[in-house]
């Protein structure tokens, strides 16, 4: 069973590109961990402080097109470095969406409806989600309100995020 | 149904089709250099999976920042070297037999037609001038190469680009991929394999089509491959002498590789080169290109002679040919790259580098250098460059900075006159 799950950090913008999510200027770094603290300190969003909004975040929800410029891996490592092992968005840039299941982590296509209502309860409630890879299901809960979304997975992508990414994908199989 | 080059490469080296459209490659090379390698080592190490799949197939160098410049590009250099140490990788190029992956690997014999070739570098696409799959890829998929000597690819459907016509004296092969960039732009092959044939491209020597192989990546494409023929067979007949009883042996074996009659392309361009003039860049896109003449007169600040697109001993002969005897404007820094030892030397033999040095350049030693942007020439915020190198993105070689790109023939005419111009190798029909 591979799920995934922790509290949600909702980021209400469309387009937040690979330069926003790790600086360029951190791509001579070689070990991954040291861009942790460094995710999205350019990020330009109201009422979005990295510096304290990012502690004990397990999931990211945003807009269209996330991920989008330069197809660096560093984007999902540093994600991957706060513990953020999934986003859910509208939309990704095509090379960040296969990134992150290279990565064995999970990015959840939904539609702008449900990404929405997210957005709207989020407002005031803090907001709790977790993702059934297996089941291809997302589960958001927030204050009392819980309810269930479908999405969908090729088995390529699915295979990756269960093994834990390509690295140990291929170690296994070849 | 016939099938092209990559086709053929991709049937040859199938080790699983896990799901739909997921072809996994097994490599003939794993190509590595200080800048992208190093953080696939730590990752590897980390995940307790410190081990490489064929320290033979495994070939790699220290050349973008060398010798190093910092402490940081010291730490890359060191993880690297310690690495090719610990796992016995015998082919492992430091400082003094270093040079421009892409000029230095070839050079090496590494690279024969067939073979499946991949590197954490955009331009690995240069080896396809030999009818390899070359292709550049990210950290995850580095990794996978060094431990498993796997690669997962879609497939590789392919625009193939016919060359037409004779090449007008003073005119060359960066002219040409320029052309092709100018007619397909920087999306024109976007996930595609450029399969380039045609006269022009037949008569062109190895490293002329190294240079056009080099640029595929800037329209977009995954990999740029040549036919494999017997100017191929030539270039690599002193490191395969043993494996063929003579050179049409080779040639037939490497003509397995070539496309079939009824090959399925998903695009086909053909591009007339007869009344191609000399080109260069006016933007920051690789397709933003004009003709020569037309940017005449643009002051440049630096010009750059090197790189894996243009720094081979058949570009430097062509620029000293144009430097010989003359003196680069009071206005202009020249600096010259060689992009190997061996060109280097090559170059010293046959008196080319007196030739730059006498006309006021500076000649470092075999490294990417300013091609990037990190060292040896660094630009400065409002200045331009005249360069051989691929890509002219803003701030490519310093923030701040414009590159134009062009051939070196032209580039040795900018240095002469200090603004762009076209070299006297070159004369407009009449
Ligand atoms: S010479 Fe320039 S383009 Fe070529 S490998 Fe080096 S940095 Fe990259």
């Amino acid at each position: 069973m591979t799920t995934f799950s922790g509290t949600a950090l909702c980021l209400d913008r469309a387009d937040i590109n690979t330069d926003e999510i790790i600086p360029a200027r951190y791509l001579t770094e070689i070990e991954k961990n040291v861009l942790g603290p460094h995710l999205m300190e350019d990020l330009e969003l109201a009422g979005f402080d990295p510096k304290t909004d990012l502690a004990g975040i397990g999931v990211l929800v945003t807009r269209n097109n996330f991920g989008c410029g330069s197809s660096r891996e560093h984007a999902p490592w540093a994600l991957e470095a706060n513990g953020i092992r999934v986003v859910i968005a509208e939309s990704f840039a095509r090379i960040f969406y296969q990134n992150m299941f290279n990565c064995g982590m999970l990015a959840v296509t939904l539609d702008p409806a449900d990404i929405d209502r997210i957005f709207q309860v989020a407002v005031t409630s803090p907001l709790h989600i977790s993702a059934d890879v297996d089941t291809e299901e997302v589960t958001v809960s927030a204050g009392t309100e819980t309810w269930t979304i479908s999405f969908s997975l090729t088995g390529f992508e699915k295979a990756l995020v269960q093994a834990g990414g390509w690295v140990e994908y291929a170690d296994r199989n070849y | 149904m016939g099938k092209t080059i990559a086709e053929k490469i991709f049937d040859a080296h199938l080790v699983d089709r896990p799901f739909n459209a997921v072809n996994v490659l097994r490599l003939d090379r794993v190509f590595c250099h200080e800048i992208t390698t190093p953080t696939a080592i730590q990752d590897l190490k980390a995940r307790g999976k410190d081990r490489v799949f064929d320290p033979d197939k495994i070939k790699a160098v220290i050349d973008h920042v060398t010798p190093a410049k910092d402490a940081k590009t010291a730490m890359q250099g060191k993880v690297l070297r310690d690495w090719a140490r610990r796992h016995g990788i015998i082919d492992f190029f430091d400082i003094g037999r270093n040079g421009v992956c892409h000029a230095l690997f070839p050079e090496k014999g590494f690279v024969r037609p067939g073979f499946v070739i991949i590197m954490g570098d955009s331009h690995t696409c240069t080896h396809g001038a030999f009818g390899a799959f070359a292709a550049g890829v990210g950290t995850t998929d580095l990794e996978v190469g060094i431990l498993k000597g796997v690669c997962a690819f879609k497939q590789p459907d392919t625009l193939k680009i016919e060359i037409t016509g004779t090449l007008r004296p003073g005119v060359f092969a960066k002219d040409v991929i320029l052309e092709v960039i100018r007619r397909i732009t920087v999306n024109g092959a976007t996930n595609q394999v450029i399969e380039f044939c045609g006269p022009v491209v037949d008569a062109m020597s190895m490293e002329a089509r190294m240079t056009l192989s080099n640029m595929a990546v800037e329209a977009g494409a995954t990999s740029g491959i040549c036919r494999p023929d017997a100017v191929t067979v030539d270039y690599l007949w002193p490191f395969i002498k043993d494996e063929y009883p003579g050179r049409e042996a080779a040639l037939a074996d490497f003509s397995r590789f070539l496309p079939d009659e009824d090959a399925v392309y998903a695009g086909h361009t053909i591009i007339d080169v007869t009344d191609l003039v000399p080109l260069t860049t006016f933007g920051y896109k690789p397709d933003n290109v004009r003709p020569v003449s037309d940017m005449a007169g643009t002051r440049v600040d630096q010009v750059y002679i090197g790189s894996c697109t243009n720094g081979r001993i058949e570009d430097l002969r062509v620029a000293a040919q144009v430097v010989k005897g003359g003196k680069i404007s009071d206005t202009v820094r020249a600096i010259v790259s060689p992009a190997t030892p061996k060109v280097f030397s090559r170059a010293l033999e046959e008196g080319l580098i007196q030739d730059f040095m006498e006309a006021g350049f500076c000649v470092t030693n075999p490294t990417c250098g300013a091609c990037l942007g990190m060292s040896n020439g660094v630009l400065a915020s409002g200045e331009v460059a005249a360069a051989t190198t691929n890509r002219n993105f803003n701030g490519r070689m310093g923030k701040g900075g414009m590159v134009h790109l062009m051939s070196p023939a032209t580039a040795a005419a900018t240095a002469l006159a200090g603004t762009i111009t076209n070299s006297p190798l070159y004369t407009d029909p009449v």
